[in-house]
């Protein structure tokens, strides 16, 4: 049977509130994150992702303790990113019981991050996020949500993200985030059939057909999505039954 | 009911301390020998290391103590690789109370990573911790070692190839998934192994 393929919604959590954005942009409040994290694991969501999109010292307590909550509410595995600067970070969030982090821009500035982080805890605790856009001169990483191009490539980025231990490369395709037409499949694919670490699926969700492309044609070993599932224009368990009838290996 | 789990230096105990808290226990975090001696139920959860682990329990003769518990013993995930007699991870000596030796997968395609890190459905045996889990369990593994299937085992998974999910023997009871990351079906584990 093999693994699975991934659920995972994603919460951006800001002053302990989720928000939603489209392309980075428009917040529309979607509620508690522990109660929806919660709705979610009982639909059958089969991981979570909670991101702390708060910038002060302030949030940063509030959404500790928010993980301190969902871990002894929720009994399935949650990632949590979102301003992530050092290994002090990690450890705070990882000791409030996340079971993974994901670490993004520090990464890119400080590729040392990954390596500490994962001699210090093991790899299957650190995913790399990367956020890329198709340029002219091909798919290169972003920072700061979109805002400041960076000269890494994404492919090379996740080479290099895999040399140094991450256990696993979150993509997200800033083309295709918020606009609900399909996931950047062929991007994924090159990423899946070259690195040797699970891709994670991200940004252009908007019906069933786009996670099992994305599983299908992109190679991808979850797939993550945020709007869809929050304003419940698709239902996880519809999703999962669809999957399967399609032949995909999904948790029922 | 008196519910210890056993504290050494393998990290993410606590996701196992508030799994039992969910289901309206309050165990004791321990590695005194009297308190684990006397309790009715010993959890021993673990990630990590199996050589720095052992060393460890080694150093405390947590080991030895562990070997002649009476009362039904929960390893869960490295807990039940150090159960076994070896591990190839560090050449590690082992508890030895499965007679089973510990190996580190072996890719054979692109698709085989390691570590193996996600949901697998098991294919499970009759066994009162196994009970009630539902047409599809489907369980949470996280894990770069394996135990391959032997007298045992009471619950195969297949990843690269079949190997122990979960074994039982004796008062030992094993798995190698996260039952208290697993959703509903990892909390019937857990309640099966509580009302044992």
């Amino acid at each position: 049977m093999g693994l699975a393929k991934r659920i995972i919604p994603c919460l951006d959590v800001k002053d302990g509130e989720t928000v939603k954005g489209t392309n980075f942009v428009n917040l529309r409040s979607a509620g508690d994150p522990v109660e929806l994290g919660k709705a979610y694991s009982e639909q059958g969501a089969d991981e979570l992702c909670f991101l702390d999109i708060t910038a002060s010292f302030e949030g940063r307590k509030t959404f500790t303790d928010m993980v301190t909550r969902v871990a002894k509410e929720i009994n399935i595995p949650f990632t949590v990113g979102g301003g992530i600067n050092e290994l002090a970070d990690v450890e705070r969030l990882l000791y409030a019981g996340a079971d993974k982090v994901s670490v993004n821009s520090a990464a890119i500035r400080r590729p040392e991050l990954i390596s500490e982080i994962t001699s210090r805890f093991g790899s299957q605790v650190c995913v790399v996020a990367i956020d890329a856009r198709f340029d002219a001169d091909g798919w290169h990483c972003y920072l700061k949500g979109g805002r400041e191009r960076t000269e890494r490539g994404l492919f090379e980025w996740a080479h290099e993200a895999q040399e140094r231990g991450a256990g696993e490369i979150l993509f997200t395709s800033m083309d295709h985030d918020g606009v609900k037409e399909g996931y950047a499949n062929e991007a994924l694919r090159e990423l899946a059939d070259n690195l040797s670490i699970p891709i994670i699926a991200s940004g252009g969700a908007g019906k069933k057909e786009h996670f099992r492309d994305t599983f299908i044609d992109g190679h991808a070993d979850a797939a993550l999505a945020a709007s869809v599932f929050h304003f419940g224009e698709i239902p996880i368990p519809e999703l999962k039954a669809y999957l399967k009838a399609e032949g995909i290996n999904v948790r029922m | 009911m008196n519910v210890a789990i056993v504290k050494y230096n393998a990290g993410n105990i606590y996701s196992v301390v508030n799994a039992l808290k969910r289901l309206g226990i309050e165990p004791t975090l321990t590695d005194d020998a009297e308190l684990l001696m006397k309790a009715d139920k010993v959890l021993f959860p673990g990630q990590g290391h199996a050589g720095e682990a052992m060393d460890y329990l080694r150093a405390r003769k947590l080991d030895l103590l562990i070997r002649d518990l009476k009362q039904p013993v929960f390893g869960i995930c490295v807990g039940q690789q150090l159960l076994c007699r070896h591990s190839e991870e560090g050449d590690t000596e082992c508890i030895g109370i499965f007679d089973a030796e510990v190996k580190r997968f072996q890719p054979q395609r692109h698709e085989d990573k390691v570590p193996c890190m996600g949901w697998q459905e098991l294919r499970v045996s009759d066994n009162p911790i196994l009970k009630n889990l539902g047409q599809h369990p489907y369980v949470y593994f996280v894990h770069s070692y394996y135990v391959p299937v032997c007298n045992e085992t009471i619950a195969t998974a297949d990843y690269i190839l079949p190997y122990s999910a979960s074994m039982h023997k004796d008062n030992f009871y094993t798995c190698q998934f996260h039952p208290e990351k697993s959703g509903k079906v990892g909390e019937q584990i857990i309640k099966n192994f509580i009302d044992l």
